[in-house]
């Protein structure tokens, strides 16, 4: 298996791509270091591309990859080698490049400029996030045989979780402010990723307004690490359960 | 007589009484072992010197104009039962005692220091551990609490009093004391002409410092920390607040500084830092805002319809969830020339001025005010097109409520002295 991560990821460091997120994040992160001097300013705009250009790369490059590997997939299997083993290999080089990227990108430039507890919930919730969004890649890569179908379910996922997902949540606030609404809340936000990684960083940078919400049930939550243990278990689910599905689909599907 | 003349004859006359007046040293293995009975024996202008050692006399009356010197902090027990000290005499003096356990009661204010009808009463370096209510003052003028230390460690607001109470007193001054677990730190009501400066009040039940019906008093330098509720001022006029502290008052309706019913005061050069509402006002007329620095609050200001003419100028709003809210669309308040760090305006003539005007009132506020729940949708995606949206063709928000000159850069403010 490390053999076949290892072809997988010199084939992903001969694309290039991930050299150039890699300076992307870099640039991006130095120049907004640059900009402000307030430490927690940088954060919450960093926060913003950790939300968002983070899972969108994350899950198109992801997608885009395991097709163009398709004939290396194919002639590794024609090889004696467990499907299972062909395919979390080329899950954990893709993975593990990412986030070896985010880290290099956004966590380098923290640590020279000096970060906080802040800067760091902001680095786990991005490689939680690229690690989230790789599942769903390949899921979305296992569903369908066509390239240009599968890019589509991935933008389809992204934009989900990114926008449509909290529209949806909002109108169930909006409809049912009248009931106690903060078990329910707190249930349909775990149904999303993106939304998880957000409530991490809240944690951090608006506790203040977040102390002030009447209930007592969201009062212990957040007061205490609960929030965010519950919140890494979940995410762990998201990462999990989606590799796991498509697994399960490929090593089942006819080629 | 030029006045010069009459300040010499009162020195001389001061120091002769003192030197008059004779002393009295209370010991347990001595010859006078009470307070009581050293109370007892003084004439008015005496001082009594209280050595080391454990004193339980029940309740100490001070009827005489006496100076109390504790010497290595004497330990006064009131065994939960009664008031410990009860002043009845002007011009007393207690300094340097360690006054432990009064008795509670739900009829009676009972006090570390109680006094009534006590005029220029002095308390000063005392302790008081586990007192229902530290000092409780009426009726008094002119008295001076300075370096004690209150510690109360109870967990029910009913089961403990006020730190600092006051009602009905003036020219006070409090000065330099900590106060820790009480219901309210410091308690005005009644009080005027008053000072309140350098006092750290912090893990109490309710307020850190509670004003009511108290006219024309001062207070500056203090800090309020993690108290139940934060600060109250109510109902009052003429108050001048500066260079305090609000730190991290957190949760459901707790507040920095509560304002209600308050006009013609003075809110300058304070310090906000993490409170879930910085300031929530009220029925506040004509007070002025300026050179605060609010950082990292939920709410920096709630601002009720019913205030009018407060000026808001000067200010530093920075790294808050939110800066504005308010609950009506009529603006009677000035707010102008302060740096918000969520402006995005342009400064094309250099003046450190911004351009067009800044709108702090941020429209997903006027949704959580409505909806608590929706806080947690704070910071997505859709909350920010929503903010854009709102931005360009304001139909929530108060369309007038605006900063039409925003300072380009924070102020550099001077809020600690």
């Amino acid at each position: 298996m490390v053999r076949i991560v290892k072809y997988v990821f010199y084939d992903i460091l001969r694309t290039r791509f991930i050299m150039l997120y890699t300076l992307f994040l870099l640039l991006c992160t130095v120049a907004m270091f640059q900009l402000d001097t307030d430490t927690g300013k940088v954060i919450l705009s960093l926060m913003n591309i950790v939300l968002m250009v983070v899972p969108l790369v994350s899950i198109v490059f992801s997608t885009i990859h395991f097709y163009n590997s398709y004939e290396f997939i194919e002639l590794m299997l024609s090889q004696p080698v467990n499907r299972r083993v062909i395919f979390l290999s080329e899950y954990f080089a893709v993975a593990i490049s990412l986030c070896f990227a985010f880290t290099a990108g956004v966590g380098l430039p923290m640590v020279l400029y000096g970060a906080d507890a802040s800067g760091f919930t902001l680095l786990y919730s991005g490689i939680m996030l690229t690690l989230v969004f790789v599942s769903l890649a390949f899921l979305s890569s296992v569903l369908t045989r066509d390239k240009a179908k599968a890019i589509g379910v991935a933008l389809l996922f992204w934009f989900y979780f990114s926008l449509i997902y909290d529209g949806l949540l909002m109108w169930i606030i909006y409809t049912f402010m009248d009931y106690p609404l903060e078990k329910a809340t707190l249930a349909l936000i775990s149904l999303n990723p993106v939304d998880l990684a957000r409530i991490l960083m809240l944690l951090q940078l608006d506790i203040s307004a977040l102390m002030g919400y009447t209930g007592a049930f969201y009062k212990e939550f957040f007061g205490s690490s609960r929030g965010l243990i519950f919140s890494s278990v979940v995410l762990a689910l998201w990462i999990t359960l989606p590799v796991w599905g498509a697994t399960r689909i490929f090593s089942r599907k006819d080629l | 007589m030029n006045p010069i003349r009459i300040n010499t004859t009162i020195t001389l006359l001061l120091l002769s009484a003192a030197t008059m007046a004779g002393s009295i040293v209370v010991q347990p293995g001595g010859q006078i072992k009470s307070i009581r009975q050293a109370i007892a024996i003084a004439l008015p202008g005496d001082t009594i010197i209280v050595k080391p050692g454990i004193y339980r006399e029940g309740n100490i009356i001070v009827d005489k104009t006496l100076v109390l010197l504790g010497e290595s902090k004497p330990e006064i027990d009131g065994e939960y039962k009664t008031e410990v000290f009860t002043v009845a005499a002007r011009h007393v003096t207690i300094a340097g005692f360690k006054i432990v356990n009064s008795g509670t009661s739900s009829m009676k204010d009972l006090a570390g220091i109680g006094a009534l009808q006590a005029d220029f009463l002095t308390i000063r370096k005392n302790e008081f551990i586990n007192t229902f209510f530290g000092v409780h003052l009426s009726n008094s003028g002119f008295s001076v609490i300075e370096d004690n230390v209150f510690q109360a460690a109870v967990r029910n607001e009913y089961e403990t009093g006020n730190g600092i109470h006051l009602w009905q007193c003036s020219q006070a001054i409090i000065r330099k004391n900590t106060i820790r677990g009480h219901r309210d730190g410091i308690y005005f009501e009644f009080v005027t002409q008053s000072v309140i400066e350098g006092n750290l009040s912090e893990h109490n039940l309710r307020y850190g410092l509670h004003f009511m019906f108290s006219h024309d008093d001062e207070y500056h330098n203090n800090i309020f920390r993690e108290n139940g509720a934060g600060v109250a001022v109510m109902y009052t006029r003429n108050v001048k607040m500066t260079y305090n502290v609000f730190e991290k008052n957190w949760g459901n309706s707790v507040y920095g500084l509560l304002l209600k019913d308050i006009s013609d005061s003075q809110v300058l050069n304070n310090r906000f830092i993490q409170n879930t509402i910085a300031i929530y006002m009220e029925g506040t007329s004509r007070t002025e805002f300026t050179g605060n620095l609010f950082s990292e609050n939920g709410w920096a200001i709630k601002l009720q319809a019913s205030c009018d003419a407060n000026t808001f100028t000067g200010n530093n709003f920075k790294r808050n969830t939110f800066d504005f809210a308010t609950n009506g669309t009529l603006v009677l308040n000035t707010i102008n020339r302060n740096y918000w760090d969520k402006y995005q305006g342009y400064d094309l003539n250099r003046d450190g001025i911004g351009d067009v005007p800044h709108r702090p009132v941020n429209m997903y506020t006027m949704i959580v005010e409505r909806i608590p729940t929706a806080v947690l949708l704070w910071r997505s995606f859709l909350v920010y097109l929503l903010d854009r949206a709102e931005k360009v063709f304001p139909a929530v928000t108060p369309e007038n409520l605006k900063d039409d000159y925003p300072s380009m850069k924070p102020y550099d403010l001077n809020t600690t002295t």
